[in-house]
């Protein structure tokens, strides 16, 4: 867990910089601060359960283990990115770690979690669908109907909202009447737990509990972790309507730090294997910028592609 | 006459509008603390409080569906869906709800209120982020469609907009917010369904519309070096639509190219390009061209999103397929 969120970081920073020299277009919604609730809360799921994310997505696409190199392609534009150029960082998709996309509408993911998780339902199986929220996202009319219908089935899904208090730049408490976000899921009926999202451990902990009681079938659950993004919104928000102080209160809460910190005491590592993590992420980004900045832009004659199937099923 | 940009002018023709008018309202996401995401609103709620500057949670349905609960009761509403791409999340309320009411409930209600929204690709947003898809509404009676290529056209119809008794659907092209243009100190309005000749010309009739105005009169430019004078003509209002300008132009041009940045299937230009057939047909020297985006989701990578949308390049090849 500890490599995966050093590696989210520094892919991230990566990113940042391409972005800055212009190799990276469009929107780029970075996710530095919040590692440790995409890091906890996959690693809870069996490698063949579905994960599905919002804009933000860079780091569960990681951890559910896309290749560094195809996703900072896509970033890149590249033929030989995770989506062959045509999705962006919004978008990473990985149909083979069963990692079912990043949405760049707020909220509009959500039924098709439940949708996934009817189909493991209908097909008899006992795998499980995780769907990553922000705050904002829980004051869409999807977001009611999802859960709605996800408890009245008992759809095997685990909503994470991940409550970094801020959808854009409008504060939680001037978007949601009610902003215990936990409980908004027990007007369904659905079991509602609040987690600190700056706690990798503690967001693992919940997250195998409520995934081992959604595995069972005994319908969905709703998970908010609260958390915090450092940076702005997107690439082009500088975040001024948040307080330095309130910024510099949460990074002393640092989720990577943390983790470091506690595995040393326990004298679980020492701070030279550390210090091979951090090279090692750091080589894999660098690695990975390579691969993408000598990657073929997709050739012209893809713009058409993948439109529909070629079949017409006759 | 002061230049202002393009976010500068919904600013000015929204504080004009809330100072006249009291039951002018404003809402949406980021509106008003942010002062909106492309800076449109930006000081509104300074100076109108919050009261009338109204910051929503991320709900399109409810926010239009609110703004057609108060504008029939007494207030003038002018929501904010950000970029249209958020709108197809409010398309139930937009087209079963706002474009219904006065007609299904015959005539005994009138929906004063501006949806606004941004429009547009070409920045590498991908599919989900570059909807210009202004057809779909136009195809839907019972809303108007404003679409202003210029800071002046928008102070002047975003104006009229908002004392409009119709439900109107103003869309601004994201990638105009920086622009600039002139406008004059004092107040004015601008009338729909008024097209402006945004350039003369005898040999060629291009139909713009939003940012594609501005590459339309680039176009021309390129075109003008090699003899041929292009009329650019930019409706502004796509419903109503001043039709007579543009068979005007035609019939004495007698060739046309319609350029828009929305699908080609089944769009606006479809309908222009059939209209313009339709009472033109023996006057027309060649077939109307369109130039539009092709028919596929907007891709992330720039030089597939470069093939995928249309440019001035596009309209200057269109031209010259019907001119040489
Ligand atoms: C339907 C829709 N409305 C508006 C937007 C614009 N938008 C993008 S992200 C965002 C904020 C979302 O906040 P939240 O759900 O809390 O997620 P976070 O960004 O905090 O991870 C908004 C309003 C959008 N993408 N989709």
């Amino acid at each position: 867990m500890y490599e995966d969120m050093v590696l989210i970081r520094r892919f991230e920073e990566g990113a940042a910089e391409a972005y800055a020299d212009g190799l990276i277009g469009g929107f780029m919604h970075l996710y530095i601060g919040q590692e440790a609730v995409a890091t906890g809360a996959i690693t809870a799921l069996n490698h063949d359960d579905y994960a599905l994310g919002t804009y933000r997505v860079h780091a569960h696409a990681l951890v559910r283990g896309s290749s560094p190199r195809s996703l900072m392609a896509e970033l890149y534009g590249r033929a030989t990115g995770c989506c062959k150029g045509k999705g962006g960082s919004m978008h990473f998709f990985d149909a083979e770690k069963y990692f079912m996309g990043g949405y760049g509408i707020v909220g509009g993911h959500l039924p098709i979690a439940a949708g996934l998780g009817l189909s493991m339902q209908m097909q008899g199986n006992d795998r499980v669908v995780m769907a990553f929220l922000g705050d904002g996202a829980s004051n869409q009319g999807v977001f009611h109907e999802s859960l709605n219908m996800a408890k009245l089935w008992d759809l095997p899904v685990v909503f994470v909202c991940e409550n970094n208090f801020y959808g854009i730049g409008t504060d939680v408490r001037n978007s949601s009447a009610f902003n215990e976000i936990h409980k908004k899921a027990q007007g369904y009926g659905i079991p509602g737990h609040v987690v600190n999202g700056m706690d990798v451990l503690a967001v693992r902990e919940a997250c195998e509990e409520m995934v081992r009681h959604v595995r069972q079938g005994s319908g969905p659950v709703l998970i908010e972790a609260r958390c915090y993004r450092y940076g702005g919104h997107s690439m082009t928000d500088a975040g001024k309507y948040r307080s330095v102080a309130e910024a510099e209160l949460w990074k002393k809460r640092d989720p990577i730090p943390r983790l470091a910190k506690s595995m040393l005491e326990a004298g679980i590592v020492d701070q030279e294997r550390l210090d091979q993590i951090a090279e090692k992420a750091n080589a894999t980004v660098i690695d990975a910028m390579m691969y993408a900045e000598e990657s073929p832009v997709p050739d012209a004659s893809s713009l058409y592609d993948d439109v529909y199937v070629e079949n017409h099923g006759a | 006459m002061p230049e202002i940009r393009y976010f500068e002018a919904v600013q000015r023709a929204l504080a004009e509008e809330m100072t006249r008018d009291e039951r002018v309202y404003v809402l949406g996401e980021d509106v008003g603390l942010v002062g909106g995401t492309f800076r449109a609103t930006e000081g509104l709620m300074a100076e109108f409080g919050a009261r009338r500057v109204r910051d929503t949670p991320i709900a399109e349905a409810a926010i239009i569906g609110m703004a057609m609960g108060s504008a029939m009761s007494g207030l003038r509403p002018v929501a904010e869906l950000m970029t249209l791409n958020f709108g197809i999340v409010a398309m139930d309320q937009i087209i079963n709800h706002v474009s219904k009411a006065r007609y299904m409930f015959g005539g005994q209600v009138s929906l004063p209120m501006v949806i606004r929204a941004a429009v547009g690709g070409g920045t590498q947003k991908s599919a989900q982020h570059s909807h210009s898809v202004e057809s779909w509404f136009v195809n839907t009676p019972g809303i108007r469609v404003i679409v202003p290529s210029t800071p002046y056209d928008l102070v002047g119809l975003l104006k009229t907009s908002v004392r409009s008794e119709d439900p109107i659907l103003f869309l601004e092209h994201e990638g105009l917010y920086g622009s600039r243009g002139e406008i004059p100190e004092e107040e004015y309005l601008l009338p729909f369904g008024v097209a402006e000749v945004k350039r003369p010309g005898r040999d060629v009739t291009i139909v713009a519309w939003s940012k594609m105005v501005h590459e339309a009169l680039k176009a021309a430019e390129i075109l003008s070096r090699e003899g041929i004078e292009a009329e650019v003509i930019d409706p502004r209002t796509l419903d109503p639509l001043d039709i007579d300008t543009i068979l005007g132009s035609v019939a004495r041009t007698r060739r046309a190219v319609i350029a828009e940045e929305g699908w080609r299937n089944v769009g606006m230009g479809a309908e222009l390009s059939s209209r313009i057939q339709e009472h033109l047909f023996y006057e027309l020297e060649a077939p109307v061209q369109r130039v539009a985006a092709a028919d596929v989701p907007t891709p992330y990578a720039k030089n597939l999103e470069k093939l995928a949308l249309p440019d001035a390049q596009r309209v200057v090849d269109a031209v010259l397929k019907i001119t040489l």
